[in-house]
């Protein structure tokens, strides 16, 4: 019925007649559209839901550990009861403790990271520890002479 | 119209309803053509769905009464009406874990006595671990507890061994010994009540291992044969006794 050398026009005009014939053969219904009623109900056949009824398989005073286990996961599944574990864990140790290790802490990890320079009059400090006080303010003064930088002299 | 009127809902709880009635439930729970009075009442708004349970049925504006018995309510989540009522033959529910006897084998798939009207259909897949492969090793006359995947009464009753998450949590072939016995569903109902006191009471005694299906079975295993028997004994009597002559009795075993 499909002809091959049928022009484009006389398809449509084929596809209307085809569609008008169609539409008055479908079928409906005159009634208005009915409105979806949500209704708030639900309806439930089994028992469980509405009397909260516990798990059916039970263990007692030791009879078969596993299903000991399962009763407690169970019911507490349902029960949704308490024992959130808490958020924070206990600090082992105190604040103060953590500030006092802290400050040491920096100390010694920055000595690894300090340039060779630097290296070195931290080993002279070191020895200079072991003497005398009074002889501070006259090896301060060389450090800073070391420390600052010498212009050449022309 | 009906012609019989309706009685309020709330004011039912805890009578004798017969099938028939219709109960009245509060405006807020219409449909949307009382769908003001929902915005005009202030704080009377339902806090969700509410469900009607097993005997009721939705029809229009309220519930009608199918089944005989006490009516139930419970306000909490919702709400849920429900009627309590007593019955021996169970009908395959949904979602409820029972305990089946293997009456045969179908090729792939086993056949259960659930104790409805025609026998449930398991598939050998429908246990944790199962492959083709991997089969469960279940015979005739193996007790299996698990839970119903279909069961509506166009459809043959379907069962499983494992949840939605693949686990068999609990469910699957009960082990050797124990004892099998029938009681009615409202036993089972009040066994299965959170904080029964029976079976508080029943685990001071000594240690033992108890199963109960909705479809009224009971499996029971303790050490020797006769405290299981005793166990058997006592469930099966409770139902018509007291509280204090079931505390009695416990008293005098618990002395023996």
């Amino acid at each position: 019925f499909m002809q091959r050398g049928l022009d484009s026009q006389t398809k449509k005009q084929l596809e209307e007649e085809e569609k008008k014939i169609i539409s008055e053969e479908h079928w409906y219904l005159d009634v208005p559209d009915l409105k979806e009623k949500e209704s708030c109900i639900i309806e439930e056949r089994s028992f469980v839901p509405c009397e909260d009824l516990v798990y059916g398989r039970m263990s007692f005073k030791g009879f078969n550990p596993e299903i000991e286990k399962l009763m407690i996961q169970m019911n507490s599944k349902c029960k949704e009861e308490e024992i959130e574990v808490d958020d924070k864990m206990e600090a082992d140790v105190s604040d103060e403790e953590m500030a006092r290790r802290y400050e040491t802490l920096v100390g010694t990890i920055g000595k690894k990271f300090l340039r060779k320079r630097d290296q070195r009059v931290l080993e002279d400090d070191d020895e200079d520890d072991d003497v005398d006080e009074d002889r501070n303010s006259n090896i301060i003064p060389s450090k800073k002479a070391k420390k600052m930088f010498l212009k050449p002299q022309d | 119209m009906a012609a019989e009127r309706g009685f309020a809902a709330e004011a039912c709880v805890g009578q004798v309803v017969l099938p028939g009635d219709l109960l009245l439930l509060p405006a807020s729970y219409g449909e949307d053509a009382e769908g003001e009075r929902l915005r005009l009442s202030a704080g009377a708004a339902p806090a969700g769905r509410l469900l009607c349970g097993p005997g009721l049925r939705r029809s229009g504006a309220g519930l009608l009464v199918t089944k005989c018995g006490l009516l139930r309510h419970r306000p909490a989540g919702g709400g849920a009406y429900w009627v309590d009522s007593q019955q021996k033959r169970y009908v395959p529910v949904k979602g409820d874990h029972v305990i089946g006897i293997v009456t045969a084998k179908a090729g792939d798939v086993f056949k259960l006595d659930v104790g409805g009207s025609e026998p449930a259909s398991l598939s050998y897949l429908a246990f944790e671990g199962a492959t083709k492969r991997n089969r469960p090793n279940v015979q005739v006359g193996d007790l299996i507890y698990g839970q119903f995947l279909v069961a509506n009464k166009d459809m043959e009753p379907e069962m499983v061994c494992i949840d939605s998450s693949g686990k068999s949590s609990g469910m699957g072939i009960i082990g050797q010994d124990g004892f099998l016995f029938k009681v009615s569903l409202g036993l089972i109902r009040k066994l299965l009540a959170p904080k029964s006191e029976i079976i508080q009471e029943l685990s001071q005694l000594y240690p033992f291992e108890l199963v109960l299906g909705m479809n009224g079975r009971i499996w029971v295993k303790a050490k020797t044969v006769q405290q299981t028997l005793v166990i058997v004994n006592i469930l099966e009597a409770c139902e018509y006794m007291t509280a204090e002559q079931r505390r009695q009795a416990l008293a005098k075993l618990s002395g023996n």
